[in-house]
C-alpha cells in the first residue's frame, strides 16, 4: 500500500463546532474537530455512543451544516454551496453506508443499487451495478427484495448503491454495526479494498475489531478527537 | 432508475392507501358530475313538463279560438248600426225597428278604411202577415255582404249566403207546419217564391222569419232603397277594449247612426278565452316560480354537498400523504443523503396524489359513462353542462387540486433534513 496521506486530502475539515439545542442546555456534539482525510485512506472514527461520530459524518457528509470551522471535500469549500448545489456535489463525491443499510423496501436489489442515479444520471448505471453486485456476490440476488435478504446481504447491496457514482469518499456510519463476525469482515474487506483502489473512506465504529481493519484511527469523546494512532490532531 | 419507476413501485408497495386515495377522489368526482347530473335531469324533466304545458295551453286556446270563431260566424260580436232616431227600446221588446236609413249607408262604410269590421250585411225587416199561410211572418230582406273595398283580395269570405232574387228561406215554424221543403213554390203575399233553403229549429223569432232578397223585399215592404239595420260582424274582438274603438270607428263614417251590441255571448266567450289564457300563464308562472325555487333547493343542496365530499376527500389526500410521508421518512432521508435534491423528492411524493388524482378521475368517469344511464337517464357525456372544454378542466383540476391537498404534508416531509431522521448518536 502506498503512502496515502500524499497530495490534497478528499477531506479537510478545521476546527468544526456542531451544537445541538439553545440555552441553557446545549449539547456540544463537535467541538472544534481538525481531521483530513486522503485518497486511498481507510480512517476509523471511534468512540462511544453519544461522542459525535455520526455528526462529524454527516457534517462531512454536507447533511449537517456546521455552526463554525471550515469545511472542504474535493477542494471545494463547502460555506461557498447553496444547499440545492450541496445535493448534486454530495451525490457525485460523497456514497453513505447506514448500520440499518435504509434499502427502499419496494424496490429489488438492482433497483436499489440504482437509486443514486435518480441524482446524477450515469451512462452506464445497470452494467457498472450487475459488475458490482457481481464483486460483492449479489448477482444471484439482484431481483430480490431487501426483506429477501439477510443482513450481510443488505448491507453488501447498501455499499454497492454507496459506490454506483464512483464517489471520491465513502462516509459508513457504524457499517458492521448488526452484522455477524463474517459478514462484518466482508464489508469491511470491500471498505479497505476501496480506499486500497484510491477512493477515500471514513468509517464511525466503536466495534474494535472494526476499528483494526482501518489504516488510521480517530478516538471521539464529548464532541472533540481526544486520540489518534497518527498524534495528529490531539488535543 | 426513473422517478416514475420509483413512483409506480411505490404505488404498488402501498397499493392499499393508493387505492383508498383514489376512491375518495372518484367518489367526489362523481358527486360532483352527479349533482350536475341531477340538476340537468331535473332542468329536463321540468322543460319537458313546460313543453308539455306550453302544448296544452296552446291546445286550449286554440279550441278558444275555433270556438270563438264559430260562434262569431253564429252569434258573431255582432254590431247592429240602427238610424239615429231608431227607438232601441222597440229593437229590445220587438227584435227589430221600424225607422229607416240609405241603404247607401253600407256602402259609405264599405268604401272607408274600416278596419275593425269584417263583415257588413244591409237589412231591412218588418213583420207581415202571410195571408196564404195563414201566420205572421218577420220579413227580412238581406243583400248578402257588402265587400270592404280597401282590403281588396285580402277580404273575409262571405259569412252568411245572400238570397237570390224569386228565392226564399223559411223559418222552422214557416216550414215545418206546411211541410215545405227546399225546391218547393210557394206563394207569398201574392209573389211566388222557390223555397231556397229551409232552416232547423233554432228555438227564437228566426224560427217565424223568412228572407228574401232585399230589394225584392224593399219592394214588397214600399221601401226602396231603405235599409233598417246594418249588421257588422265578425268585429275585431281580441282584447275587450276593442269595443270601444269599433263603435268610434264606425261613429266617424256614419255619424247619424246609433251603434248597440246585441249579442254579448261572443264577449263571455272572448272573455272566457282571454280567462282562460291568463289563467293558463298564471299556472305557467306558478310553476316556472315553483321550478325555480326547488331547482334552487336542490342546488344549493347539491353544491353544499359536492363541497363537502370534495372537502373530505381533499383532507383525506392531505392526510393519507402525510401518512405515507410518514412512512417513507427513512426513505426520503436515504434519497436526500444521496444527493436527491428537495425538487425531486417533493416530485416524487406528490406523483402519488396526482395519480390519485388522475385515476380517481378517470374511475369516476367509467363510472359515470356506465352508470349514468342507468341512473339519471342521461348520458353524461353528453349532456352534463360541462362541455367538452368543461370534461377537460376536470380531468385537469382533479389531479391539481389533489396535488395541492397532498403539497403541505410532501412540502414538509421533502424538507426534513436527512441529518434529523439518519442521525445515529
Amino acid at each position: 500500500m502506498t503512502d496515502s496521506r500524499a497530495g490534497n486530502p478528499v477531506a479537510r475539515a478545521s476546527a468544526l463546532r456542531k451544537i445541538y439545542g439553545e440555552s441553557p442546555d446545549p449539547v456540544v456534539a463537535l467541538d472544534e474537530v481538525s481531521l483530513q482525510v486522503h485518497a486511498g485512506e481507510f480512517l476509523a472514527v471511534c468512540g462511544p455512543s453519544g461522542c459525535g461520530k455520526s455528526t462529524l459524518l454527516l457534517t462531512i457528509g454536507l447533511l449537517l451544516r456546521p455552526d463554525a470551522g471550515d469545511l472542504e471535500i474535493a477542494d471545494q469549500n463547502i460555506a461557498e454551496l447553496s444547499p440545492s448545489r450541496q445535493s448534486s456535489f454530495r451525490a457525485q463525491n460523497i456514497g453513505f453506508v447506514f448500520q440499518d443499510f435504509h434499502l427502499i423496501p419496494y424496490l429489488n436489489v438492482l433497483e436499489n443499487v440504482l437509486v443514486p442515479t435518480l441524482a446524477q444520471p450515469l451512462s452506464d448505471a445497470s452494467a457498472r451495478a450487475e459488475m458490482l453486485l457481481e464483486e460483492m456476490g449479489l448477482a444471484a440476488r439482484h431481483d430480490h427484495l431487501p426483506s429477501e435478504l439477510s443482513a450481510g446481504e443488505r448491507q453488501r447491496t447498501a455499499l454497492v448503491r454507496a459506490l454506483m457514482l464512483r464517489p471520491r469518499l465513502i462516509l459508513a456510519d457504524e457499517p458492521t454495526g448488526n452484522l455477524d463476525r463474517e459478514n462484518a469482515d466482508c464489508v469491511l474487506n470491500h471498505l479497505a479494498h476501496y480506499s486500497e483502489v484510491g477512493g477515500a473512506v471514513v468509517m464511525a465504529t466503536h466495534d474494535e475489531g472494526a476499528m483494526m481493519r482501518a489504516g488510521r484511527r480517530v478516538l471521539m469523546d464529548k464532541g472533540r478527537i481526544v486520540g489518534s494512532d497518527d498524534g495528529g490532531n490531539k488535543r | 432508475m426513473s422517478p416514475a419507476s420509483l413512483v409506480f413501485r411505490e404505488i404498488m408497495h402501498r397499493r392499499i392507501s393508493f387505492v383508498l386515495g383514489t376512491m375518495a377522489i372518484a367518489v367526489s368526482v362523481v358527486c360532483l358530475v352527479g349533482a350536475l347530473a341531477v340538476l340537468e335531469s331535473f332542468d329536463r324533466a321540468t322543460d319537458k313538463q313546460l313543453g308539455e304545458m306550453n302544448a296544452e295551453t296552446e291546445k286550449i286556446l286554440k279550441a278558444h279560438e275555433d270556438e270563438i270563431r264559430k260562434a262569431m260566424k253564429g252569434l258573431g260580436f255582432n254590431i247592429h248600426i240602427y238610424p239615429d232616431a231608431q227607438d232601441l227600446a222597440e229593437i229590445y221588446s220587438k227584435g227589430y225597428g221600424l225607422e229607416t236609413m240609405p241603404e247607401s249607408y253600407v256602402s259609405k262604410l264599405a268604401d272607408s278604411d274600416i278596419v275593425t269590421v269584417n263583415h257588413l250585411l244591409p237589412r231591412l225587416t218588418q213583420m207581415v202577415e202571410w195571408p196564404e199561410g195563414d201566420a205572421s211572418v218577420l220579413l227580412f230582406g238581406v243583400r248578402g255582404e257588402e265587400p270592404i273595398a280597401f282590403r281588396g283580395a285580402n277580404r273575409k269570405g262571405e259569412l252568411i249566403d245572400p238570397v237570390a232574387k224569386g228565392e226564399i228561406a223559411l223559418g222552422y215554424e214557416l216550414h215545418h207546419r206546411r211541410k215545405i221543403i227546399t225546391g218547393d213554390s210557394i206563394v207569398f203575399r201574392g209573389r211566388k217564391f222557390n223555397v231556397g233553403k229551409t232552416h232547423e229549429r233554432r228555438g227564437g223569432i228566426d224560427d217565424i222569419t223568412a228572407w228574401a232578397s232585399l230589394s225584392v223585399v224593399q219592394e214588397m215592404l214600399g221601401k226602396p232603397g231603405k235599409i233598417n239595420s246594418i249588421l257588422a260582424l265578425e268585429c275585431n274582438c281580441e282584447s275587450l277594449d276593442r269595443l270601444g274603438e269599433v263603435v268610434s270607428e264606425i261613429k266617424s263614417i256614419l255619424p247619424n247612426t246609433q251603434i248597440i251590441e246585441v249579442e254579448s255571448k261572443a264577449l263571455a266567450r272572448a272573455q272566457a278565452r282571454n280567462g282562460a289564457k291568463s289563467l293558463r300563464l298564471r299556472d305557467k308562472e306558478k310553476f316556472l316560480d315553483d321550478r325555480e325555487s326547488l331547482r334552487a333547493t336542490r342546488e344549493g343542496f347539491t353544491n353544499v354537498l359536492s363541497i363537502l365530499v370534495a372537502s373530505l376527500s381533499l383532507i383525506w389526500i392531505a392526510y393519507l400523504t402525510s401518512s405515507n410521508v410518514r412512512e417513507r421518512i427513512m426513505e426520503i432521508g436515504t434519497l436526500s443523503a444521496i444527493g436527491v435534491g428537495f425538487s425531486r423528492l417533493l416530485l416524487v411524493i406528490l406523483s402519488r396524489a396526482v395519480l390519485m388524482g388522475i385515476c380517481g378521475t378517470f374511475l369516476a368517469l367509467v363510472f359515470l359513462a356506465l352508470s349514468g344511464k342507468l341512473i339519471w337517464h342521461i348520458d353524461v357525456f353528453e349532456r352534463v353542462a360541462f362541455g367538452f372544454y368543461g370534461w377537460i378542466g376536470l380531468i385537469m383540476s382533479v389531479p391539481l387540486l389533489s396535488c395541492a391537498a397532498a403539497w403541505l404534508p410532501a412540502f414538509t416531509g421533502a424538507q426534513r433534513a436527512p441529518a434529523e431522521i439518519l442521525r445515529n448518536d
